[in-house]
C-alpha cells in the first residue's frame, strides 16, 4: 500500500514539474488531457463504482465550458456586443449573458449549471427506478437536445462555431506563456484535489454503499438505504467535475463548440475510463492521458490511418483487458506476489530438509 | 397480546393474474411462523407485500400500529422489518466484514454515512454476529467467494445485525448441507427470542422438525393455520398439498 501511494505522489510530482521539461505546445496538450482526466474521475465514480453508465457527460463538460467562455467573450469584446451577436443581427446583450460579466458568477455557474441539470435529470430517472441501458439512452438524448439547441440558437451561443477569439482572463493575456503555465498548474491542483476527495469518498463507508448499489441495488434498499439519494449525489458530483473540467479546458484551449460536447466526445469519455480501468481512480486519470496521448501521437505520425489505430486500441482493451490498464498492473503484481510466496515456501521446505539431516 | 404484523385481506393483481386474493395473516411477538403451500400459492408474494417490494392492490398491512401498505421499502426496513431473499442477495464485491458494516443499524442518510466511523461497539457487534453465523474466519474475504450455504448465512446475519422486530425469510435452507440445515433451524429459534420470524419453506422435513405454527396457503389465500399435526389431519390440506406429495413419495 505504501509503495502504491508513493507511486501516486511521484505521478503528481511529475505533472507539477511538467512546465520544466515540456515545450509550450506539449504542455498545453497535457493541460487539455488533464481536463479530460477530471471528467474521467467523475465517470469512474458513477460507472466504475456505482454502475451507472452515463453517455452524456459531454453536456456537463460543455455547459461548464460555455459558462467560462461567456465571461471570456465578454471580456474580449470590451463592453461591446460580442462579434457573433452583431453578425446575427442582435443589438442588445441578452439578459442571461449579463451576469457573466462578473467572473465570480461565471466560475460558480460553470459548476452550478451542470450540477442543477444533473440533479434534475438524475432525480427523476433514479426515483422512477430507470436504470441500465435505459438511463444510458436517456443521457444520450440529453446530448442531442443540447447540441441541437446550441447550434440552433446561433445568436446566443455562436452556433456551430461556438465561442472563441478570447484575449484575456482577469486582465492577463491568454496567449502569454506565463498565464498558460499558471493555468496548467491550477489544473494539476484541481485534478489532485478531485482525486484526493474521490479517494476519500470511495474508501469511506459511503464508497462501500456505492459498490453495494452496483452489486445489488435491491439489497441496499432492503437494508434501509434510499439508493436514489446516493445515486443523485454521485451523479451530480461527476457533473460538477465535468463542469470544472470544461471551464479549465476553455481557458487553455481557447475554444468551445457544440461538436466538443456531442455524442462522440461523450462516448469517448467513457472509453478513456474503460482503457484505464473503470473501478480505479488513478486508472481513469491514466486512461484519459494515455488515450488522448495516443490519439495525438497517431494523428501526428500517421495522419491517414490514425483512426484505425485508435479503433484497434479500443477493441484490444475491450477484448483483452476487461479491467483496463490498471487491471494488467494488478494482475502482474498479484502474480509476482504469488511467485514470492511460492519461493518462500520452497526455501522453507529446503530449510526443513536441511535441518532434518 | 398485540400482533406484530397484521395482513388484512391483501390482494395483488399482476395485470389480471391474482397472485394474492385476500390473504389474512397475524403474527405475534417471538413467534416462528412457517408459510407453506404449493408453487404459485402466493407465499413469496405475501412476503414481498409485507416488505414493500410489491404493492397490494387492495387490503392493508399493519406493523404494530403503523400502516405500512404504501410505505417506501427503506422506511419499512427502518421501522424494523428485515427480509432475506430466496437467492442469496449479498454484495459480492465487498468483503464479508463490509457487508455486515453496511447492514448495521445506523443513520442511513447520505451525510451521516459520509461521516460514519466504525465505533468499538459496532465492531464488537459485528464480531459477535460473525461468530454466531460462523463466518468470522472469512471476514476479509470477498462475499462472492463464499459457498452457497455461507452466503445464505451471511444474508441472515445481515438481517440479524439490524435487530429487526420482524424477520422475513424466504427459503433460508435452500442449497445447504444437512449439518447447515440443522444449525440454521437452531439459529432461527435463537432469533425468535428477540423477534418474530416468518419463514417460507418447501422442505417438509425441516418444517416438521422446527415449526410450531404453520400457515398453509393455496391460490392466493390462507387455507388454514395450526400445528403441523393439525394440518396433516386437515382434509383440504391433504388433498391439495400433502396428499399430492405423499402420493409422489
Amino acid at each position: 500500500m505504501i509503495k502504491k501511494n508513493w507511486m501516486y505522489w511521484l505521478f503528481f510530482l511529475a505533472l507539477f514539474l511538467a512546465p520544466f521539461y515540456l515545450t509550450e505546445f506539449r504542455l498545453s496538450l497535457l493541460g487539455k488531457f488533464l481536463c479530460f482526466a477530471m471528467i474521467a474521475i467523475g465517470i469512474s465514480l458513477i460507472w466504475g463504482y456505482t454502475g451507472i453508465l452515463s453517455l452524456g457527460h459531454g453536456v456537463y463538460f460543455g455547459l461548464g465550458a460555455y459558462c467560462m467562455a461567456m465571461y471570456l467573450k465578454l471580456e474580449a469584446s470590451g463592453g461591446r456586443l460580442p462579434d457573433f451577436m452583431e453578425w446575427s443581427g442582435v443589438n442588445k446583450l441578452p439578459w442571461f449573458w449579463k451576469p457573466f460579466e462578473q467572473p465570480v458568477i461565471a466560475i460558480s455557474s460553470a459548476i452550478i449549471v451542470p450540477v442543477l441539470l444533473a440533479m434534475f435529470l438524475s432525480y427523476f430517472t433514479f426515483r422512477n427506478r430507470i436504470k441500465g441501458v435505459y438511463f444510458s439512452l436517456l443521457s444520450q438524448a440529453i446530448v442531442v437536445v443540447f447540441v441541437t439547441l446550441f447550434i440552433g440558437k446561433q445568436e446566443w451561443t455562436g452556433g456551430t462555431n461556438g465561442l472563441t477569439n478570447f484575449s484575456t482572463v482577469f486582465g492577463f493575456s491568454l496567449s502569454s506563456p506565463l498565464t498558460q503555465i499558471v493555468l496548467y498548474l491550477l489544473t494539476v491542483v484541481l485534478l489532485l484535489s478531485m482525486f484526493l476527495f474521490s479517494r476519500w469518498l470511495t474508501r469511506s463507508r459511503f464508497g462501500r454503499v456505492l459498490v453495494a448499489i452496483r452489486d445489488s441495488e435491491n439489497r441496499v434498499r432492503f437494508l434501509g438505504f434510499n439508493p436514489t439519494t446516493y445515486k443523485v449525489f454521485v451523479y451530480s458530483l461527476s457533473a460538477a467535475f465535468a463542469g470544472i473540467a470544461g471551464a479549465m479546458f476553455v481557458l487553455q484551449v481557447g475554444l468551445i463548440s457544440p461538436a466538443m460536447m456531442g455524442i462522440i466526445p461523450s462516448i469517448e469519455m467513457v472509453l478513456w475510463v474503460a482503457v484505464g480501468g473503470r473501478s480505479s481512480l488513478i486508472g481513469a486519470i491514466i486512461g484519459a492521458i494515455v488515450t488522448n496521448g495516443a490519439k495525438s501521437f497517431f494523428s501526428e505520425n500517421y495522419p491517414d490511418i490514425w483512426l484505425l489505430f485508435l479503433g484497434g486500441l479500443f477493441i484490444a482493451v475491450v477484448l483483452f483487458l476487461p479491467n483496463g490498464l490498471t487491471g494488467v498492473y494488478q494482475s502482474v503484481r498479484q502474480r509476482k506476489k504469488q511467485g514470492e510466496v511460492r519461493a518462500n515456501e520452497a526455501s522453507s521446505h529446503v530449510l526443513q530438509r536441511v535441518s532434518r539431516f | 397480546m398485540k400482533p406484530v404484523l397484521m395482513c388484512c385481506s391483501v390482494s395483488v393483481d399482476f395485470d389480471g393474474f391474482y397472485a394474492l386474493q385476500g390473504a389474512d395473516l397475524k403474527v405475534y411477538p417471538h413467534e416462528v411462523r412457517f408459510l407453506i403451500g404449493p408453487n404459485g400459492a402466493g407465499k413469496t408474494t405475501l412476503l414481498d407485500v409485507i416488505c414493500g417490494k410489491t404493492r397490494a392492490s387492495s387490503g392493508k398491512v399493519l406493523f404494530y400500529s403503523h400502516d405500512i401498505t404504501d410505505m417506501p421499502e427503506h422506511k419499512i426496513v427502518q421501522l424494523g422489518i428485515s427480509r432475506k431473499f430466496q437467492s442469496p442477495s449479498i454484495f459480492h464485491q465487498l468483503t464479508v466484514w463490509e457487508n455486515m458494516e453496511l447492514a448495521l443499524k445506523q443513520d442511513r442518510g447520505l451525510f451521516a454515512v459520509l461521516r460514519a466511523k466504525m465505533s468499538e461497539a459496532d465492531r464488537d457487534m459485528i464480531i459477535t454476529l460473525l461468530q454466531r453465523i460462523e463466518l468470522l474466519d472469512y471476514a476479509d474475504q470477498k462475499a462472492g467467494s463464499l459457498s452457497h450455504g455461507q452466503k445464505q448465512w451471511l444474508e441472515i446475519g445481515m438481517q440479524l445485525i439490524q435487530f429487526p422486530q420482524l424477520l422475513l425469510l424466504d427459503e433460508p435452507i435452500a442449497g445447504m448441507s444437512a449439518a447447515e440445515r440443522e444449525r440454521t433451524g437452531e439459529l432461527i429459534h435463537e432469533i425468535a427470542r428477540d423477534c418474530a420470524v416468518v419463514i417460507v419453506e418447501h422442505d417438509m422435513d425441516f418444517v416438521r422438525r422446527f415449526s410450531k405454527q404453520v400457515t398453509v396457503m393455496h391460490e392466493g389465500k390462507v387455507l388454514c393455520e395450526g400445528t403441523m399435526e393439525d394440518i396433516q389431519q386437515n382434509e383440504k390440506v391433504v388433498e391439495i398439498y400433502l396428499g399430492r406429495e405423499e402420493k409422489a413419495c
